[in-house]
């Protein structure tokens, strides 16, 4: 990866980090550590990988992205803001009576959501649908969707992998947010679903584990993706709360919002960081 | 009654996806390992490449569609009431309803009409599960000529469809020149004493009912209400207007459905008595579809009998 693309993505992933806290803190409530930890992956996706056009959302044969783990809509909607599908202004009206923005995605009132999601274990199948569709009717976009590793223990992740790989869906990638960590405790704990590589290599998918946080490594996955015939997990080993110390590996930060000092640390955190890079 | 053509609406279904195949090829068909009974394995046979099989996994099957739909494409998929809007209620409701798709459900051995699977798969509750979901379309066909234009109307609608079809052979009993419209009722008899509104293989019983009640002198006005969301106000009100007593006859609970849906109108906007005709809330059993049908009192003899109460309640 060329060293001025890293700096741009490592850049573009820190102020979508800033809106994730913007819009958690200001709705008082939401996802902050789920959406911090997929932040890089939703940051690559849309800013070096997919086929998206935000002067045009519904572009019929752009690639799609159904955030399946739909609580990280926080994210997914700071990485919308920071390509230009609305003002990041926007991200501060996250959860509030009458914003675009609802506590889950929302593809009817959302430029650039592809898919309403916020049920676990739904996502997936519904990308799974998207990709069918692609194929069968040779439109040729490619749909990516990520899960949490807590959300993979609802069966229907595992009906749609069989599915998926059934139908040898090659257009199909799915990322699981490996960040051990769900709401009552950490993944062993609540109802293991490890290892998750095998459980996928088991439904006949391709698998590549790599480091949710290292552009690099995504890039790489996403393009030995690109080469195989089936459809593809890429595990991505993540941190729960990944950029603002306090957030990180703590489980207390699934669901709850940054009063307004640890808003302000937070924001402070992020600013250093954001200086560093510049 | 040997004269009269009984036919299955779940082969109508059939038939109308063999043929709308034959007029487009912008839409898939689903179905989870039931194409068989539910029909579509007419449309599998002809179309193989335009037909996918989920397996037994009807929540993957339902969110599928969703995501087809979601890419601006058609899709039907279909497995029994029990199943599709029984088990894949969440889906339908999450993936389908809140996002408005154009996904068409095509939900086949509705009803205590099942016969001899029992109870486990006699769904006497997906309409009231269906009623619950914002913007859901709700079309449960009398027959075979009925079910078929329902199909082809549904594929021309914007937005999900329910379709709610039997396993038992039914009386034909609308000819070439019946029109079907989505929302709107059809009277089938006039009457001025009280109005039987029913819906799906209970049309038959309220036309039964309809001539066991003339024969007492009793007047009942009978319509066929297909759609039973957005439900037609306007006839119901009228009906209420004209008789002044309603029964209704559905083969499904009486809690949430038809009856409901009718008693809903009624009640806030001009309160007749109601009278409801259904599965009272128990389950079924095993058996021939056409003894539970007695079993269950889903007969015109039944029907006729509510009018009179409906008629006395006045």
């Amino acid at each position: 990866m060329e060293a001025e693309l890293k700096k741009e993505l490592e850049i573009t992933a820190c102020k979508v980090r800033m809106g994730i806290i913007e819009g958690v803190h200001s709705a008082k409530a939401g996802h902050p550590g789920g959406s911090l930890s997929c932040a890089d992956i939703l940051t690559y996706l849309y800013f070096a990988h997919m086929n998206v056009d935000p002067k045009n959302p519904k572009m019929p044969n752009r690639d799609r992205l159904v955030l399946s783990k739909g609580h990280a809509a926080p994210a997914l909607y700071s990485v919308l803001a920071q390509k230009g599908y609305f003002e990041v202004e926007t991200l501060k009206t996250l959860r509030h009576i009458g914003s675009i923005l609802q506590g889950h995605p929302d593809m009817k009132h959302i430029p650039g959501v592809d898919m309403s999601t916020g049920s676990l274990g739904q996502g997936i199948s519904c990308a799974v649908g998207m990709a069918l569709s692609s194929k069968h009717f040779g439109d040729n976009y490619n749909v990516y969707t990520v899960l949490g590793d807590g959300e993979i223990e609802e069966g229907q992740v595992w009906e749609a992998a069989m599915f998926a790989a059934n139908k040898k869906l090659s257009n199909l990638t799915a990322f699981v947010d490996y960040n051990n960590l769900q709401i009552d405790g950490t993944i062993e704990e609540v109802n293991s679903a490890y290892p998750i590589d095998e459980k996928f290599k088991a439904f006949n998918w391709h698998t590549i584990t790599i480091d949710g946080h290292d552009f690099e490594q995504i890039e790489t996955a996403l393009k030995e993706a690109a080469t195989v015939d089936k459809p593809v997990a890429i595990i991505a080993k993540t941190v729960k709360g990944k950029g603002v110390s306090f957030m990180e590996n703590q489980c207390g930060w699934h669901g709850v919002a940054p009063n307004d000092e640890q808003y302000e640390q937070a924001m402070s955190e992020l600013n250093t960081a954001l200086a560093n890079m510049q | 009654m040997s004269d009269i053509k009984t036919v299955a609406t779940r082969a109508a279904f059939g038939q109308a996806l063999v043929d709308l195949g034959k007029e487009r090829d912008d839409f898939i068909v689903m179905d989870a390992d039931l194409a068989a009974a539910t029909q579509t394995g007419k449309f599998k046979k002809e179309f193989p490449e335009r037909f996918y099989d989920c397996g037994i996994a009807e929540q993957n099957m339902v969110s599928i569609a969703a995501g087809i739909a979601a890419t601006g494409k058609k899709v039907v998929c279909s497995s029994f009431a029990m199943f599709a809007a029984g088990r894949a209620f969440e889906q339908i409701r999450n993936s389908v309803g809140y996002p408005h798709l154009d996904v068409i459900i095509g939900a086949t051995h509705a009803g205590i009409s099942v016969g001899e699977d029992g109870a486990t798969h006699q769904c006497n509750e997906d309409i009231a599960l269906m009623r619950t979901i914002p913007g859901m379309t709700i079309i449960n066909p009398a027959d075979e000529t009925e079910a078929y234009l329902a199909v082809k109307a549904a594929f021309e609608h914007k937005g999900p469809v329910y379709m709610r079809f039997g396993r038992l052979a039914v009386p034909v009993i609308f000819g070439d020149d019946y029109k079907f419209e989505i929302g709107k009722g059809v009277e089938l008899k006039e009457g001025t004493d009280v109005t039987i509104i029913a819906t799906g293989l209970m049309v038959n019983e309220a036309m039964i009912a309809h001539d066991i009640l003339k024969q007492e002198g009793i007047s009942a006005r009978v319509i066929n209400m297909a759609t039973i969301k957005p439900i037609d106000k306007d006839i119901i009100l009228k009906a209420a207007r004209e008789t002044g007593a309603i029964v209704t006859a559905e083969e499904h609970s009486v809690v949430g459905g038809l009856g409901s849906a009718v008693s809903e109108v009624v009640c806030e906007e001009y309160p007749v008595p109601v009278v409801k005709l259904g599965v009272y809330d128990e389950f079924g059993h095993s058996g021939p579809a056409v003894k539970l049908l007695d079993e269950f009192g889903l007969r015109g003899a039944n029907i006729a009998e509510k009018a009179k109460k409906a008629i006395a309640m006045k």
